[in-house]
């Protein structure tokens, strides 16, 4: 309990530091030019702290508080799906044991079973759902229905308690610890959706995809794969068990993978017209819009890191 | 002299049940009538409607905000009678009155001493997700009352977590859409095709709702 190894602890620090700064930064701007609304920017901040806040605290009490922080958040996000895609009424009960799924699913992540936490969804999960639907005996949109039933458990409770196996893994790193490989995860996922939206706003010229996002260009695309890779290439060998060459390959991953998260869920959105896909985290949206890229990110960077270093 | 149970019932099983096991998109917040005698008129679809527009108001406030309910369905039983007396202190109407011009007296006192009521006018919770038919009672109930304002709230994804006739509570997120208050009418057709209008337009801000 309370025992952060030191790498960890200084990036939680410099992470608070750079809050701190926003925060600052927020308050001269304000204060600057009274006359214009900073609302929507004072909510996006206060809501970091809050998630910080949790995240860090979590982190720093304990494995199992940390298991059961990262739970919460798939359940959060499971349900924000389930709530805005069509659903239909008979499945009420399956979609019941689609939550109970959450529990389990992290309690293999908290004994440390590999091999159940790997298929246990894919498999075990997968098959249970639809027998639960031919019980409930409503044949018509059942192939819809199952699809999306599995395709919501598999982004919110799979690939997200990837993040929470790494707390799991042994620490190869002494200095960082397991935590570490989490709040690199974290960091480098939250640093590429920021500075591809900076670079995206002062240099976008050219859009990738103009019919799922319009907002997405070239410019801020590579704008922050490079600072990604960059800060990953330097950050991997202090937090992870990875060395340079290694974090310079996890920064380009991270920053393609997130990139795609973000369209993904973004095509999720479009489909249903809607622009937010809930707003529990004020001036962020929903959980969803949040976690986006780091139901792609936290995956592949688990397995990246598995294959190399474990 | 609020009812503590009623208190205790809101800070410690609805409210976390309502943020947190649900989880609500609001809409409108700023419409919300803030002090009594005023009326809150909402859609109809499950038991939880109500728990969640109790919740829109911070505890302080909760002894003054009064749901509407049929007596002859909540007082049928003594469990559900001290459910709906102290948790949730609601105003019972007799739908069975033999004097109907007496209807509505216990909804004028508690509109004199400056409660907020919720009703709903469509009745009962019908088939879920869907709007019933709205009935002419609120519009009779109003007659004699113009200080009371009446603000209109849609409600979408309640029917889902807890429909009429289940016992299996699901988790989902739910849109509470609230609207401008109504303008005064004069027939009881004119307000009920207001009343479904504004449901209608407001029905268009759910997420929850698949196009």
């Amino acid at each position: 309990m309370f025992a952060v190894p030191a790498h960890a602890f200084a990036v939680m620090l410099v992470v608070l530091a750079l809050l701190l700064l926003g925060t600052v930064a927020w308050s001269a701007l304000s204060r600057r030019h009274p006359e214009r609304d900073y609302q929507e920017l004072y909510l996006r901040i206060r809501s970091w702290w809050w998630m910080i806040g949790i995240l860090f605290a979590c982190l720093a009490f304990s494995r199992g508080s940390a298991i059961v922080l990262f739970g919460f958040i798939s359940f959060l996000a499971l349900k924000e799906f389930f709530s805005i895609v069509p659903t239909r009424l008979s499945d009420r009960r399956v979609i019941f044991w689609a939550y109970v799924a959450i529990p389990v699913q992290y309690y293999w992540v908290y004994s440390g079973w590999y091999g159940m936490f790997t298929v246990f969804i894919p498999v075990y999960v997968f098959l249970f759902l639809p027998m639960l639907m031919v019980l409930a005996g409503n044949t018509r949109g059942f192939i819809q229905a199952a699809g999306v039933m599995h395709w919501a458990v598999m982004l919110t409770v799979f690939c997200l308690s990837h993040m929470a196996y790494l707390i799991a893994l042994p620490a190869l790193n002494p200095g960082a610890g397991s935590i570490g490989m989490v709040i690199f995860i974290l960091f480098m996922t939250e640093l590429n959706d920021v500075s591809q939206y900076v670079f995206g706003r002062t240099l976008g010229r050219h859009r990738i995809i103009p019919a799922v996002s319009p907002n997405k260009t070239w410019e801020g695309f590579l704008g922050g794969l490079g600072t990604v890779t960059l800060a990953s290439t330097v950050l991997a060998p202090w937090l992870t068990p990875l060395g340079f060459l290694h974090g310079l390959f996890a920064g380009l991953l991270i920053g393609a993978a997130g990139f795609i998260g973000d369209v993904v869920i973004s095509s999720v959105k479009r489909d249903l017209q809607i622009k937010d896909s809930g707003q529990l985290i004020p001036g962020h949206g929903g959980m969803l819009d949040r976690f986006d890229s780091l139901i792609y990110t936290a995956p592949l960077f688990f397995h990246y890191t598995h294959y190399f270093a474990y | 002299m609020p009812k503590l149970t009623k208190l205790v019932f809101f800070a410690l099983i609805v409210k976390p049940l309502v943020f947190v096991v649900l989880g609500l998109n609001i809409r409108g917040r700023n419409h919300l009538p803030p002090r009594g005698p005023a009326i809150i008129a909402a859609n109809h679809n499950s038991h939880l409607d109500v728990l969640v527009l109790m919740s829109l108001y911070p505890l302080r406030q909760l002894p003054g905000v009064r749901p509407i309910a049929a007596a002859d369905y909540f007082f049928k039983n003594r469990w559900l009678k001290w459910l709906a007396r102290h948790c949730i202190d609601i105003i019972p109407i007799e739908r069975q009155a033999p004097d109907l011009n007496r209807i509505f007296d216990t909804a004028n006192t508690a509109l004199d001493v400056g409660n907020i009521l919720i009703i709903f006018p469509e009745g009962s919770r019908g088939e879920p997700e869907k709007i019933g038919r709205i009935k002419k009672g609120l519009f009779h109930l109003l007659q004699g009352r113009s200080d009371a304002p009446v603000t209109p709230v849609f409600m979408h994804g309640l029917g889902r977590a807890l429909p009429r006739g289940t016992a299996l509570f699901v988790p989902f997120n739910c849109d509470v859409i609230i609207g401008e208050a109504l303008q005064t009418a004069t027939d009881a057709n004119a307000f009920v095709a207001q009343l479904e209008h504004c449901f209608a337009r407001l029905a268009e801000y759910c997420i929850t709702r698949s196009h």
